[in-house]
């Protein structure tokens, strides 16, 4: 006879078994080795799926379990019902319609971009309950602890009859949401493009996976990194060279992460050209932790830069990465293998600088995309955007920025991590980027939710960059120079508007507030005639024709 | 639309050649800088798309007055929705254009 807690430990194993007999009686012949056909989707979901389950249904940055997403909302709810659904990403309209529908009903999640707006009419509405929003490697991290998933509905490129996987360049989030699924007594469900008799690569071992499903139609996936030089603009222009200058040849940084949007894209077009004439080729940005953005091409083809892990792949880059092995990590088969995960945990502990943009900061430089009706989540901006208190080991841009620190506030010596967020101080229609209140805080009490969802906490942020010049927070003395010093940088906003003009001119004799004109910059040469790349059609040119940019990019 | 009209005065009569940058597409804007007998006041008339910014519009043009200090001159803009930053640009390659113009015509 089982001791109790014997009983206990064999219980979700024995779950598990009932659930796979239950799948064999349903498949029948139908099930070949590991492969179910596309038309016995359904049934085998409602097999498999217990009322109650926890469920991860892949929604990565990037692909899309889509057929399996597409499956799920047909269960009868009657069999299948409250379910607990897992996601990076809610991006598809059926990530939504499973609570509309009476299958699910709580939600973890960390990003919803596409569906942000739905998402927050239907929390209004009480139609979904969300347990919390993380980021990647939060919710990652807790696939291994509290949330594991008692079956995870995974995507890939191709099978084979035993179930291994090839993820090709996307590899993405999938193997951590197998990982975690796998060994802990669930279930592993995986769609594929096609069905091989050998994978080119094996990204997620066949014993992993308990059954693939040949999709009907390839995958979903979004070029969500491609950004058309044609609309970068002076403005743009100016803060990348006020970043290059100010910063990345401040501080030496080697080791950076860069997040989405225009004002990085013009960074990136500006190494070849305007970080070259400086002299910093080999000084400033060798290695990353980014996403294959297009706009990398000419400053990786003039030899700025030795290594770039990425997140995921970007459409029509394939086969560029693939004749760049000596940048991008790339497998036996040539092509890339990204890997969320682990590229989250280098931007964190392995970058000294991250720089993106957002959309509102307040006056203790909190900073938030929230608005109040949008749920967007975090993804992985908060990770990359802040000081890695757990980091260990020293590079002179960690160093220095500690050392500036600590010019303000003694402590043992330890370094910091370059957080600088990058906006125009008005965004477009006149939307000011700076406010005395973040929008966060109304959504947080219209969500019910326990804290307003800020993206990059003030602390957190060494420098703000707008069209004005740059604010180093980390030499301001207290909260009130460092209000005056954002408020300084704030341009014509009423924050800006309504700074302590004595105070601000202090600020900058310190060197706390740069101005372009501190930096050397003259404002006329920021013109686009700096950028390495003028259109789509240019980074073609400048990838030796490699780079295939999806339709909606050409315009030739 | 929304018409607004700043001058100011004391600032050194400069001369130049009529001169016109940028283009009037969404997010941009149009400055007509010419030379006018003004006593030394240098005027701005804006027309712009958007409406309850007059007083940004107002800090914008001090400003750029406080710059460049130029007088007897009338500057003309042709807004479309454009954001300060590019507004301030637009204004100083207008009148650096004037200026220079003037110079290469002598």
């Amino acid at each position: 006879m089982l001791k109790p807690n014997e009983n206990m430990r064999d219980h979700e194993r024995q779950r598990r078994n009932q659930k796979l007999a239950r799948a064999a009686s349903v498949l029948g012949a139908s099930l070949r080795d590991k492969i179910v056909p596309a038309d016995l989707a359904v049934r085998l979901l409602e097999a498999v799926i217990a009322p109650g389950d926890r469920v991860c249904l892949e929604g990565d940055n990037q692909k899309q379990a889509d057929f399996l997403a597409q499956s799920l909302i047909q269960v009868d709810p009657e069999k299948v019902n409250r379910l607990h659904m897992l996601q990076s990403v809610l991006a598809l309209p059926e990530h939504l319609d499973l609570y509309e529908l009476g299958i699910a009903e709580l939600l973890d999640f960390s990003f919803s971009g596409p569906q942000a707006a739905r998402l927050a009419r239907m929390v209004g509405k009480k139609q979904i309950r969300i347990g919390a929003i993380h980021t990647y490697l939060e919710l990652f991290s807790r696939y291994f602890v509290d949330l594991t998933p008692h079956v995870a509905l995974v995507v890939a490129q191709s099978a084979d009859a035993q179930g291994n996987l090839y993820t090709g360049p996307n590899t993405e989030d999938t193997p951590a949401i197998v990982e975690a699924t796998a060994f802990k007594n669930g279930i592993v469900i995986a769609q594929v493009n096609e069905l091989v008799d050998k994978v080119p690569r094996v990204d997620i071992p066949g014993d992993w996976v308990n059954f693939v499903i040949p999709s009907p139609r390839p995958h979903v996936i979004e070029p969500l990194f491609t950004r058309d030089p044609a609309q970068i603009s002076e403005i743009q222009v100016l803060m990348a060279m006020m970043a290059i200058k100010g910063i990345y040849a401040e501080y030496g940084v080697q080791r950076l992460n860069h997040g989405i949007g225009f004002d990085t894209a013009a960074i990136e077009l500006l190494l070849p050209t305007y970080a070259e004439s400086l002299g910093l080729k080999g000084k400033i940005c060798s290695h990353w932790a980014l996403n294959p953005h297009p706009t990398m091409i000419p400053a990786i083809e003039a030899g700025f830069v030795k290594s770039i892990h990425a997140f995921g792949s970007e459409l029509g880059m394939e086969n560029y990465i693939a004749a760049r092995p000596d940048v991008f990590f790339t497998g036996p088969d040539g092509s890339m293998r990204s890997n969320r995960a682990f590229s989250q945990a280098a931007g964190h502990y392995a970058c000294d600088l991250f720089i993106g943009s957002t959309l509102q900061i307040d006056m203790a430089g909190n900073s938030s995309t929230a608005t109040l009706d949008r749920i967007s989540g975090f993804g992985g901006a908060p990770n990359m955007g802040a000081d890695a208190g757990g980091r260990r080991h020293a590079s002179p841009a960690w160093l220095k920025a500690g050392e500036q620190r600590r010019s303000q506030q003694p402590g043992i010596p330890r370094g910091r991590k370059l957080v600088v967020q990058m906006v125009e101080t008005f965004r477009e229609h006149m939307q000011p980027a700076f406010v005395a209140e973040l929008d966060a805080w109304k959504l947080a009490e219209f969500a019910n939710m326990p804290i307003p969802p800020v993206m990059i906490y003030g602390d957190d942020v060494t420098h703000i960059l707008t069209e004005e010049g740059i604010a180093n927070l980390l030499l301001c003395a207290n909260a009130e120079e460092r209000e005056q010093a954002i408020r300084g940088v704030a341009g014509y906003t009423e924050m800006g508007l309504g700074r302590d003009a004595r105070m601000v001119e202090n600020l900058r004799d310190r060197g706390v507030i740069r101005r372009a004109e501190d930096m050397g910059i003259n404002k006329r040469d920021a013109t686009r005639d700096l950028l390495a790349a003028h259109s789509i059609k240019d980074l073609v040119r400048a990838s030796g024709g490699l780079y295939q940019p999806p339709v909606r990019f050409r315009n030739w | 639309m929304e018409n607004l009209k700043y001058r100011f005065d004391g600032g050194t009569p400069t001369r130049g050649v009529t001169a016109i940058v940028g283009v009037l597409g969404s997010g941009n804007l149009e400055v007509l800088v010419e030379p006018v007998a003004l006593g030394g006041a240098c005027e701005i008339e804006v027309s712009t798309a958007a409406r309850g910014f007059g007083s940004i519009w107002q800090a914008v043009m001090k400003d750029f007055f406080a710059r460049h200090r130029v007088g007897d001159i009338r500057v003309s803009v042709n807004d479309a929705g454009a954001t300060p930053a590019i507004v301030s640009l637009r204004l100083d390659q207008a009148i650096e254009t004037y200026i220079a113009q003037g110079k290469s015509k002598t």
